[in-house]
């Protein structure tokens, strides 16, 4: 670098970059840049506020006293310091010199700049009637809009505010807390008729009601009265109330002003492109100022995301484009629980599904068009905003879901969490994570305190649904009580991890399509981030190339989870445990002799009998493994691959052999059903059974494929689950043959390796791609059914084989095993 | 005094991989000794500052590796747990010679210590 600067004195001026706007949107932008690139430029900002930049939509726990000025603080002066940033506060640009490329604010201050990056927000709308220039009308948007409500409640008794939207409940709300008797005033008949329908509406403004605010709707406001200040207000009606304030929460417009005056191209607000580059190429512009595709956007999610978009174009990477966003609301006002997303009125195209119940003040209604969700509102009962959010973003077919969709992901099978819906009447103390013990109040914190806006973030600092991800409603709804609105990404657009922008789709793509066939090879063209990636791409992409190409690739063990590189399960205490195959849940006296001589042999202190049909060794140290498992194949035992994201366990019941209700031998099946599938590694584990009657002892109806006999032949069910979230079985059909269960069993497991994403188990892909998708191809399509069935076969060539076996028989891996041993001597 | 050791030679240790050795009289428990992709070498004592995971377990990334069993990040040049985590192993110092793998030590010579030759 420095080298680089001496040689070409061009390399000495860094690029100039100007950010109009010292606000959400342009500073996360900037943020993005540094992270990005923290070279390229030489950059300056401007806000027109005294202050550093502020978490801007926590003024409403301001105003309420929850919060302080300093608690919403997102940069202060140091961090402006610490990266070199020229920051010029209190100082409002008021001219952009194209020609110059300058900046020219009120005070005189000039800025030049090869880049100029425009994020003026936008102004409260003021409604254009008499009165309301007079002392004592406020809007509710900055900090010092906030000091004058807090002096006023101060002072006065009686305040009004104008507009039923999510600002002005907020507003409502927070001066009702500091003591003010409070009217709302609103023009519609119902409260924020932009996200709830007539009914939510109505619940909403009962429960304000009862929390003591006034409400008059369908009342169009005249003037406002007053000589020196505000005194009252008067109505359309000629009816007419004394108030000692006016809080002016109509809407709010972009600030488009500064731009439009220096010539480029606005309608609404400033209009850029897909790279959010304004019409002169060396202006950009994000936040609320922006008109991207017709639409403006009022929330942060979006901003943000627009932020990240423009800072990849503006550090010349050009890879992301900006397509829009989808966005949910949700109102930060203590003890109401109210959510809503996308089209939630509908027209004669659509259908609603509504559950309503006055008892728990609990409503919930979805639109549905072509089997996606259109849009939704929930009110008292929100946990599954999140959910449904998803999947009308990811437009999810949810014909499968329906008859159970309203009961929430919950009716899916949650243990323990089933009754906790309701996140405003959750105490602070109640432990929400229970994996890492993380209490709601916990949460609630950390989003504050460390300034959290994403799960993701929620995740890394405290951990809550970090784990087994069985709260992730809960927080994801803390979350978004907390910032007001859902701020995860979208699912299928997520990058596959931090190393990466791109998606696990692409990434699976790009290695056919280019015969990628070694991880530094799909590193470097896709140019990962970091040269050798992270714990969490490393193992995706072993599996994704594994899966592509079974004859081809060489797995790299260092790439793999502690567990799959060394064959047995790691422990707490930092020694393995030990799971030898018994296909089908049998076993001889012969193997129960040798895995008895194995535990004496090797002092190992626990054995036991697994949830999975078959026997642990519990507590061997690393250095045993290899001689343990060379007893264990002296005997006939293979790998149980209870470790792996493989197959795990075929379970099955005695079945028709031995059992008076049996129908059809389901042992047999099971052992033949495991000898076809095993080796085999998939996205997650994969586990299996077979029951010989409906009575189903074999559980079959919660594995991942399941079946289950009957007089005619054989169900197969598929995307069960046992664990965290417990889930039954969608039926996939029936069959008459053993033969014919293994070809639909080969056939799906590898629709599922070549489709899923990896980490994800069947019961969450199936969730993501609909079940009819593998009915199509599985069921329906005895062509592609079979060219599935018959890939699986190929790259079981490659993956059926003892892993125990081939270590025990590798000198160069066995020693991988032992501790490097020093020769003793004494200091000299 | 300061002394070096002989742990292994480079080639003992797999790239991205890690061993473990018992230094008596240096560390209490088991060292880890990392080779990255480049061919650096770190010596850490192999317990999570967590709950004591065996970080010789773990995936190597970068000059980094991630705990086997709740996945902190430790860095191996310091034994520095990445943030939001906060903890730190005990890292010793390593050096390269000829291909050998050598542990710079504080020995005291009173003690009884491992050493290779
Ligand atoms: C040993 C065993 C418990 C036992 O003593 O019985 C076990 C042990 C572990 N299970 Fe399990 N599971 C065992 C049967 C089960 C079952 C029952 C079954 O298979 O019929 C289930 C529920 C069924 C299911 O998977 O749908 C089960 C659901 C889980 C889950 C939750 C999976 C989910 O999708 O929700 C996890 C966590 C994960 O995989 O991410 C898990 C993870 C684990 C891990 C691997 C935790 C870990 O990452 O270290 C445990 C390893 C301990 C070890 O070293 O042995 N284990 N686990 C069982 C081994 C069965 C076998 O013979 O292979
Ligand atoms: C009370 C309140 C509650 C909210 N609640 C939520 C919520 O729960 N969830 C949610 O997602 N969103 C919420 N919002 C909206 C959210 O705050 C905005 O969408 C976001 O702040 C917009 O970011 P921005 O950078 O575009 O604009 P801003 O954050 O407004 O930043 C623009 C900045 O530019 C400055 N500026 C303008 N012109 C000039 C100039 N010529 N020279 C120098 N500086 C200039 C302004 O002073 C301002 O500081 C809320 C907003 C308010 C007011
Ligand atoms: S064996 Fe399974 S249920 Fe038991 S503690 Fe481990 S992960 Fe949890
Ligand atoms: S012991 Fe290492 S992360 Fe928990």
């Amino acid at each position: 670098m420095n080298m680089m600067m001496t040689n070409s004195p061009k390399q000495l001026q860094k690029q100039r970059l100007v950010l109009i706007g010292n606000g959400m949107a342009g500073v996360r932008t900037i943020e993005e840049v540094l992270k990005a690139n923290p070279e390229l430029f030489d950059i300056t900002i401007f806000g027109a506020e005294p202050h550093g930049n502020y978490n801007r939509i926590m003024l409403s726990p301001v105003l309420a006293g929850e919060k302080t000025i300093n608690e919403i603080m997102l940069n202060d002066d140091d961090w402006y310091a610490e990266n070199n940033i020229t920051l010029h506060k209190g100082k409002t640009v008021t001219k952009i010199d194209r020609v110059k490329r300058q900046v020219i604010a009120d005070d005189g201050t000039v800025a030049g700049y090869d880049r100029l990056l425009l994020a003026t927000g936008a102004n409260p709308f003021i409604l254009p009637i008499p009165g309301a220039d007079l002392p004592g009308v406020i809007t509710f948007r900055d900090i010092h809009d906030v000091d004058q409500m807090l002096a006023a409640a101060s002072e006065h008794q009686k305040a009004v505010v104008i507009g039923g939207g999510l600002l002005g409940l907020e507003a409502a709300k927070g001066l009702a807390t500091q003591g003010m008797d409070v009217t709302v005033v609103h023009l519609m008949d119902t409260l924020m008729e932009r996200q709830l329908d007539e009914t939510a509406a109505k619940l909403l403004q009962q429960s304000l009601e009862e929390q003591g605010l006034e409400f008059l709707t369908g009342a169009e406001t005249e003037a406002i009265t007053g000589e020196d200040r505000v005194t009252g207000i008067k109505f359309k009606d000629g009816t007419e109330f004394a108030t000692d304030i006016v809080v002016m929460a109509v809407g709010i417009k972009p600030n488009k002003a500064l731009a439009e005056k220096a010539g480029i191209h606005c309608e609404r607000g400033i209009v850029v492109n897909d790279t959010m580059q304004t019409y002169d190429p060396s202006v950009y512009a994000v936040g609320e100022c922006v008109q991207h595709r017709k639409n403006t956007y009022g929330l942060v999610a979006p901003l943000f995301e627009q932020g990240k978009i423009c800072a990849n174009h503006l550090v010349n990477k050009c890879v992301l484009r900006y397509l829009g966003s989808v966005t949910s609301t949700k109102l930060k006002v203590t003890g109401i629980d109210l959510f809503s997303a996308g089209d939630f009125t509908g027209d004669d195209t659509t259908e609603e599904i509504v559950l309503r119940d006055p008892g728990r003040n609990v409503y919930k209604k979805l639109v549905i068009k072509d089997d996606r969700i259109q849009g939704g509102v929930m009110y008292g009962d929100t946990v599954d905003g999140a959910w449904y959010f998803q999947l009308m973003r990811d437009e999810i077919d949810v014909s499968d879901l329906r008859d159970s969709l309203l009961f929430g992901k919950a009716h899916l099978g949650n243990s323990g969490h089933g009754e906790q819906n309701q996140i405003s009447g959750m105490d602070n103390a109640a432990e929400v994570c229970g994996c890492n013990g993380v209490c709601k109040g916990d949460i609630v914190q950390a989003i504050t305190d460390k300034k959290l806006f994403t799960l993701e973030d929620v995740r890394t600092q405290t951990k809550a649904s970090a784990s087994c991800g069985s709260c992730t409603g809960l927080v994801e709804q803390i979350l978004a009580s907390t910032v007001g609105g859902d701020y995860s990404e979208t699912p299928n657009e997520k990058p596959l991890c931090p190393c990466t922008d791109h998606t696990h789709e692409e990434v699976r793509r790009v290695i056919l399509e280019n015969d990628l066939k070694t991880i530094p090879a799909t590193m470097r063209f896709l140019e990962w981030r970091q040269p050798d990636g992270c714990a969490k791409c490393r193992p995706a992409l072993n599996y994704y190339l594994l899966c592509a190409w079974p004859a081809d690739y060489k797995d790299d063990g260092q790439s793999r989870f502690i567990n799959e590189r060394v064959h047995a399960n790691i422990q707490k205490d930092g020694t393995y445990s030990v799971i030898p195959r018994m296909w089908g849940g049998t076993t001889t006296p012969d193997e129960l002799r040798a895995i008895a001589d194995v535990a004496d042999k090797f002092n190992i202190p626990d054995v036991k009998v697994t949830g999975g049909q078959r026997i642990n060794l519990l507590g061997v140290k690393k250095e045993d493994l290899p001689a343990a498992w060379a007893d264990l194949n002296e005997a006939g035992m293979v790998s149980g691959h209870a470790y792996g994201k493989s197959l795990r366990t075929v379970k099955t019941c005695v079945g028709s052999e031995w059992c008076r209700f049996g129908v059809q031998d389901s042992t047999a099946l099971g052992v033949a059903l495991e000898k076809a599938l095993w080796g085999s590694w998939t996205p997650h584990k994969f586990k299996a059974a077979v029951s010989g009657c409906p009575r189903n002892c074999a559980e079959s109806t919660i594995k991942d494929f399941g079946v289950v006999a009957v007089e005619s032949g054989w169900e197969l069910h598929v995307g069960g689950n046992g664990g965290t979230k417990v889930r039954a079985t969608d039926l996939l059909g029936k069959v008459k043959t053993v033969e014919e269960v293994l070809e639909y069993a080969r056939a799906f497991i590898q629709f599922y390796r070549e489709d899923a994403h990896y980490l994800e188990r069947t019961v969450h892909w199936l969730e993501r791609v609909g079940l009819s998708i593998v009915k199509e191809r599985i069921v329906e399509n005895a062509e592609l059914r079979k060219e599935y069935a018959e890939r699986f076969i190929f790259s079981q060539k490659y993956a059926q084989f003892d892993p125990w076996q081939e270590q025990v028989s590798n000198e160069k891996a066995t020693r991988d095993y032992e501790h490097l041993k020093l020769v003793r001597k004494l200091a000299s | 005094m300061s002394k070096l050791i002989k742990i292994c030679a480079l080639n003992d240790i797999r790239p991205l991989g890690s061993r473990i050795v018992e230094l008596p009289g240096i560390s209490a428990g088991p060292v880890a000794i990392f080779r990255t992709a480049d061919n650096d070498v770190f010596a850490v004592e192999d317990r999570c500052p967590h709950k004591q995971g065996p970080l010789s377990q773990g995936i190597v990334h970068g000059k980094s590796v991630t705990c086997p069993l709740h996945n902190w990040v430790i860095g191996l040049e310091n034994g520095e747990a990445a943030a939001p985590d906060v903890g730190c192993a005990k890292s010793y110092a390593v050096k390269i010679q000829d291909d050998d793998v050598y542990l710079e030590a504080a020995v005291d010579e009173t003690q009884q210590v491992a050493v290779n030759e």
